[in-house]
């Protein structure tokens, strides 16, 4: 005859089953597949080589990032600034501005005795990235092809990844009062068209990159220049690259 | 059998638990949550759904070889068609029902020509306004080839 003792013991083992059968419960049916894409996310790892000395400032990248994603004006999926850091002995700290976010480009500032460029700036689409970290509802979510989004539906607004975004790259929507945020253009790349931003710049300073591509030039890039990303002390995996970004950049 | 009855109503609480966690949890959990990470795949989906409104100059490029060929041999040849033309998908999908407005060149060329000091110095950079003095850019060089026209030739 049993105990009870021994029935308790036989149910805690029971219990190892429960995973199962919530796979079972969850399994995939045929009713939640996705639409057939040709889009393999196993086979890509996005990522954005910049380079500092061709960036014109024209401002082209904002206003097609704008037009593309509908960002309503005045915030910014991706933005320029102007750095004029001054040379050596002068004060350490540099000058940056960014009028409108470079909507309608810079007017001319001159700043003597400095050295001026501009600083293409957009989500970094980090690996390890603190805004994922933070979000108490699960709504934002680094993607097996190398990106961080958002899931609009879930996401309550309560800004916790707009104060941990390092860099500045999210905002709260000012209609749907969710957070929105660079995209890196899912709805072109997964479809085998460049960013929108990239697919304006008339110089070529950024350029879509392919990590898992071994045809792509990003490897050449980052293997043949000094390369850095932004704060690279916060470890945050980020996946834009800058070549030749000066020292001041932060 | 009286402990027999403590069992058998432990057992039947312990499942209607467990019945209980499955329904909620059923409930709860969006369609596709987990298969390919901590979210709902469904997301993917909805962010890949927004409509493109850049077509990509690869796409111009298939009607319009006559200013591809011309932009091709120029200074002008990285320049995309809607860098300077602006989004055209509408006009690609329906060329008859759509067509794009031509840039003033006045303010289009001045958008990337015009002289700042931050700009890289090997830009090819232009004073619009002791340039052209007001003239469009258009009546000296020629968009697409920004050479200089061959009736003006200076
Ligand atoms: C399906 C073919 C097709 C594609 C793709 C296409 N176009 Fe066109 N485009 C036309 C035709 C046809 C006309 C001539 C319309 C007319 O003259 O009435 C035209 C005219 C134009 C004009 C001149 C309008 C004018 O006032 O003379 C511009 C500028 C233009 N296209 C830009 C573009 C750009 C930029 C793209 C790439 C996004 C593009 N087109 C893609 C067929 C196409
Ligand atoms: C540097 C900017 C620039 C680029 C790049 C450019 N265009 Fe244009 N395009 C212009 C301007 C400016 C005009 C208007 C000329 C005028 O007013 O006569 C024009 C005119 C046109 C026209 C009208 C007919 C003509 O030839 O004047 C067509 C069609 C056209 N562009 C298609 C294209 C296509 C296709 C591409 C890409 C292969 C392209 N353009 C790239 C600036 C540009
Ligand atoms: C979207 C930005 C953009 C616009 C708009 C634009 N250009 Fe350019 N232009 C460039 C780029 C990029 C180059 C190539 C610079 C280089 O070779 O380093 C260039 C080169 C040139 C050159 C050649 C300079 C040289 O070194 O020989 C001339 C002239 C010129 N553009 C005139 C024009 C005119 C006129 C217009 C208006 C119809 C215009 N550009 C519109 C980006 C632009
Ligand atoms: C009156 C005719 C005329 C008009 C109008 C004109 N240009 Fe020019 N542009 C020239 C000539 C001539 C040159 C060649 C000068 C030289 O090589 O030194 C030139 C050269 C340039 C260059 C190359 C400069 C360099 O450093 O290599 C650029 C860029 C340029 N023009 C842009 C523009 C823009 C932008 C406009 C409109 C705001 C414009 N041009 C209007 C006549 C004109």
């Amino acid at each position: 005859m049993t105990t009870r003792r021994e029935a308790i013991k036989t149910a805690a083992r029971l219990l190892v089953l429960t995973p199962a059968a919530v796979a079972y419960f969850e399994r995939p049916t045929s009713a939640d597949a996705p639409a057939e894409s040709k889009y393999d996310m196993a086979k890509h790892w996005w990522a954005m080589s910049i380079d500092i000395e061709k960036c014109i400032g024209c401002g082209n990248c904002v206003r097609g990032c704008a037009n593309e994603n509908a960002v309503p004006r005045g915030y910014f999926r991706t933005w320029v600034e102007r750095y004029q850091a001054p040379a050596y002995p002068d004060e350490d700290h540099p000058e940056v501005d960014s009028p409108d976010g470079a909507f309608n480009g810079f007017p001319e500032k001159k700043k003597d005795n400095a050295k001026s460029f501009f600083v293409p700036k957009l989500c970094n689409q980090c690996a390890h990235s603190p805004c994922v970290q933070v979000c108490p509802v699960g709504a934002t979510f680094e993607t097996p092809d190398g990106l961080v989004l958002v899931d609009q539906t879930y996401c309550l607004g309560c800004r916790y990844c707009v104060q941990a975004c390092p860099y500045g790259c999210r905002y709260i929507h000012p209609e749907k009062q969710t957070v929105d945020k660079c995209t890196f253009c899912y709805h072109r790349i997964s479809k085998g068209l460049v960013t929108a931003c990239v697919e304006v710049c008339p110089t070529g300073a950024r350029t879509l990159a392919d990590l898992k591509d071994p045809k792509d030039p990003i490897h050449a890039f980052l293997r043949d220049n000094p390369v850095q990303v932004l704060k690279p002390h916060m470890a945050t995996g980020a996946k834009v690259y800058y070549k030749s970004l000066d020292e001041s950049v932060r | 059998m009286k402990e027999a009855v403590h069992l058998v109503r432990l057992a039947a609480l312990f499942a209607a638990g467990f019945v209980a966690f499955l329904v909620i949890r059923q409930m709860v959990v969006p369609a596709g949550f987990g298969k390919y990470g901590h979210f709902r795949a469904g997301a993917l989906d909805d962010i890949r759904a927004r409509p493109i409104s850049y077509a990509g100059h690869g796409t111009c490029e298939a009607c319009h070889d006559d200013q591809h060929n011309v932009l091709a041999k120029g200074k002008h040849a990285q320049v995309s068609c809607e860098a300077c033309h602006g989004p055209q998908n509408r006009h690609a999908e329906e060329p008859d029902k759509v067509k794009p407005v031509l840039p003033d060149t006045r303010v289009l060329c001045a958008s990337c020509h015009e002289s700042n000091s931050a700009k890289p110095k090997k830009f090819p950079q232009v004073v619009a306004s002791d340039h052209s003095g007001g003239e469009p850019c258009k009546s000296c060089h020629v968009p697409h080839n920004p050479k200089l026209s061959t009736e003006k030739g200076q």
